[in-house]
């Protein structure tokens, strides 16, 4: 309807459109869906979508913690949703608006409980891993054929980072996962929030510091796909969409994604309504339209990430389904080890350790 | 009456447009971070007696005692100062053939130094890194001309970042050269080399000092917005380029302190004040010179 009126190209029609028009507007991470979806949603419900990104968490929670921001939906990371939920930046479900909550997968439903108790607030959208991708023609170029492409021997070593910092590696500019990494790393537990561990894993990653060419939470996605890095450190869907950039490019560079066999750190992005959100009908209804399982697999069979939805499974495509670094196997699930937030003086101390680890001061 | 409204006009914007967005930022950087919407307190849901007790200068005093924060600022100083020397040295020659370039091309010349500026300044940023990455259109153009064997490595370093910087503000520097230069009066070369000047030194007795004002307004509008630049070096910078804008960023946004952040701008701010009423001094003194 919108659009036969769009090209009544009237004055008053558009006026119309503008006035009549229902809005949602949704906050998600960039390269995160089929933007067939969009279109799909706005079709089925006459509701005009508006879309926008980004590609740090701490830039979604400062757009939540200053209010007002006019999102309906937004997607934080469990850590960050669980302290947004305690600064009443978002409010309850109504679990009346969303008979799609059925195809819920309560493996992961149980995992998210700890950020988002009875997960009143949120639901799961995608889950991952925190982990490697490489250059495996390159890399195996420089390191031999045993490159240790599985492991955090390869990006935490020295010996390892310092022959590769030529051909480009990069980390994730996101403290909260590479802290826990380096903190795996040295063997202690990945979770936590001493004084004294934080310095030992910010003396870990200040030995490989002169061999990481930048920290960057969404440019190694093309600069990988291109052949212009070796190595990232980075999320499994996104690293995985980067190997099929590649493949489609035809430019020679074949990637994989490991997560290290050390363990890897789990995360869950959760759509949530924030508590100021100007159409709450409306987000409700993406949210049911989100969790559809067809709709949910098309999201999956797009970026390569897991999600949180049971009866999505069935129309997932075997690349996803059937690949491990997507949808663990269950010892690797073992393996895998989630986080908690850090309180204020602990953030202090860590964004100030993160600060010294990227630029040496 | 008339008097009176044609001043208010300029001092109603400043009030609207500077001194209370400054004073809200001063109030916050007097305040301490809370968890909670907005994510400082207190606030003036508080009452106002509340809020004036709860106010203090704790965070100025924490900026002294991390080394962090000063490194910043020299940083940031250090950049913008050599890119305002780059830019000089660039932008100079460029006024300089564009006011002795015949009469009729002047207005294309000039309208190619402003036709960057419809496109997004974002966007202008960005192509730099498909010129500059390893992989970028100058290696590829350096390896193919057989200048370099090995991709250079631009992108990510404090280069790049003087490279963006210049671009971006070169008409800045740019456009009041040429405006003095355009005023200058050719005669007085000729009678300089009449009177047994070279060429040369006609120009550096003649030429550059007549064009002194220009000088001095093109480095002031490069230089103080270089120095909180935030976009430039956030994309093409590597990970070591520090700058204040930068720290801002982080305060703001990974510590969630936007008590501390707002410190952080007040001193920032106090550090412009200076080149900014030096500048405003030099157009007063060019103003009456010329009235």
């Amino acid at each position: 309807m919108i659009k036969t009126l769009l090209t009544g190209t009237a004055a008053a029609a558009l006026l119309a459109t503008t006035a009549l028009a229902e809005e949602v507007r949704v906050y998600n991470w960039s390269d995160y869906i089929d933007e067939a979806l969009l279109a799909k949603f706005e079709e089925e419900t006459g509701i005009k979508l508006i879309y926008d990104v980004f590609d740090s968490n701490e830039l979604l929670e400062t757009k939540m913690l200053a209010g007002g921001s006019g999102y309906d939906v937004v997607v934080p990371t469990g850590t960050f949703l669980q302290r947004q939920i305690t600064a009443g930046a978002f409010q309850k479900l109504d679990t009346a608006k969303l008979p799609n909550l059925k195809n819920m997968w309560d493996v992961v439903a149980k995992r998210t409980e700890q950020y988002d108790p009875e997960n009143a607030y949120s639901i799961n959208y995608m889950w991952g891993t925190t982990g490697i991708g490489a250059n495996v023609g390159k890399v195996k170029e420089i390191l031999g054929e045993d490159a240790p492409i599985d492991s955090l021997e390869l990006v935490m070593n020295p010996d390892n980072m310092s022959k590769l910092a030529d051909c480009g590696v990069h980390f994730l500019d996101a403290p909260a996962e590479m802290l826990p990494m380096a903190m795996k790393y040295l063997g202690l537990n990945p979770d936590s929030h001493e004084y004294e561990d934080i310095a030992k894993a910010e003396e870990a990653l200040l030995a490989i510091r002169p061999y990481i060419q930048k920290f960057h939470s969404s440019e190694y996605i093309q600069a990988l796909a291109n052949g212009d890095i070796c190595v990232a450190v980075g999320w499994s869907g996104d690293i995985l969409q980067a190997r099929d950039r590649a493949v489609e490019a035809e430019n020679g560079v074949e990637i994989a994604f490991n997560a290290p066999k050390e363990g890897a750190q789990m995360w869950f992005d959760q759509m949530a309504i924030p508590v100021d959100a100007p159409n709450v009908d409306g987000a409700h209804k993406f949210l049911n339209f989100i969790m559809d399982a067809e709709n949910m697999a098309v999201a999956s069979n797009y970026v390569y990430y897991a999600n949180g939805n049971k009866a999505s499974q069935e129309f997932l495509i075997e690349d996803v389904m059937g690949d491990p670094a997507i949808y663990p196997s269950a010892e690797t699930l073992d393996n895998l080890f989630t986080t908690t937030p850090y309180a204020p003086k602990v953030q202090r101390v860590v964004t100030r350790a993160w600060t010294k680890i990227k630029s040496g001061i | 009456m008339r008097r009176f409204a044609m001043i208010a006009v300029p001092y109603t914007w400043l009030v609207a447009l500077f001194l209370i967005p400054f004073l809200i930022v001063f109030k916050i950087s007097l305040s301490d971070a809370a968890l909670a919407i907005p994510p400082y307190a207190p606030t003036m849901k508080d009452g106002f007696t509340a809020l004036i007790q709860g106010l203090d200068f704790e965070n100025f005093v924490f900026l002294t005692t991390d080394d962090l924060y000063y490194k910043a600022y020299l940083s940031s100083l250090k950049i913008a100062l050599i890119s305002t020397v780059l830019t000089l040295l660039v932008g100079y020659p460029i006024a300089y053939s564009m006011a002795r370039a015949p009469e009729e091309w002047r207005a294309t010349l000039m309208m190619l130094v402003i036709l960057p500026f419809w496109t997004s300044f974002l966007i202008r940023v960005y192509a730099w890194i498909g010129i500059l990455s390893n992989e970028g259109l100058l290696n590829q153009l350096l390896m193919w001309l057989g200048v370099i064997s090995e991709p250079l490595t631009i992108l990510n370093t404090n280069i790049a970042v003087y490279i963006g910087i210049v671009y971006t503000y070169l008409p800045f520097m740019i456009l009041p050269i040429y405006a003095a230069l355009d005023r200058m009066d050719d005669s007085l070369i000729e009678a300089a080399e009449d009177l047994g000047c070279s060429r040369m030194s006609a120009f550096w007795l003649v030429t550059v000092p007549l064009s002194k004002n220009g000088i001095i307004a093109g480095c002031f509008l490069v230089f103080i917005p270089a120095l909180g630049e935030f976009v430039i070096p956030s994309l093409l910078g590597g990970s070591g380029t520090l700058m204040i804008g930068k720290v801002l960023f982080e305060e703001f946004f990974n510590n969630r302190d936007w008590p501390v952040a707002s410190a952080v701008a007040v001193i920032l701010l106090l550090i412009l004040i200076v080149p900014i009423v030096l500048f405003q001094r030099n157009q007063q003194k060019q103003a009456e010179a010329e009235g």
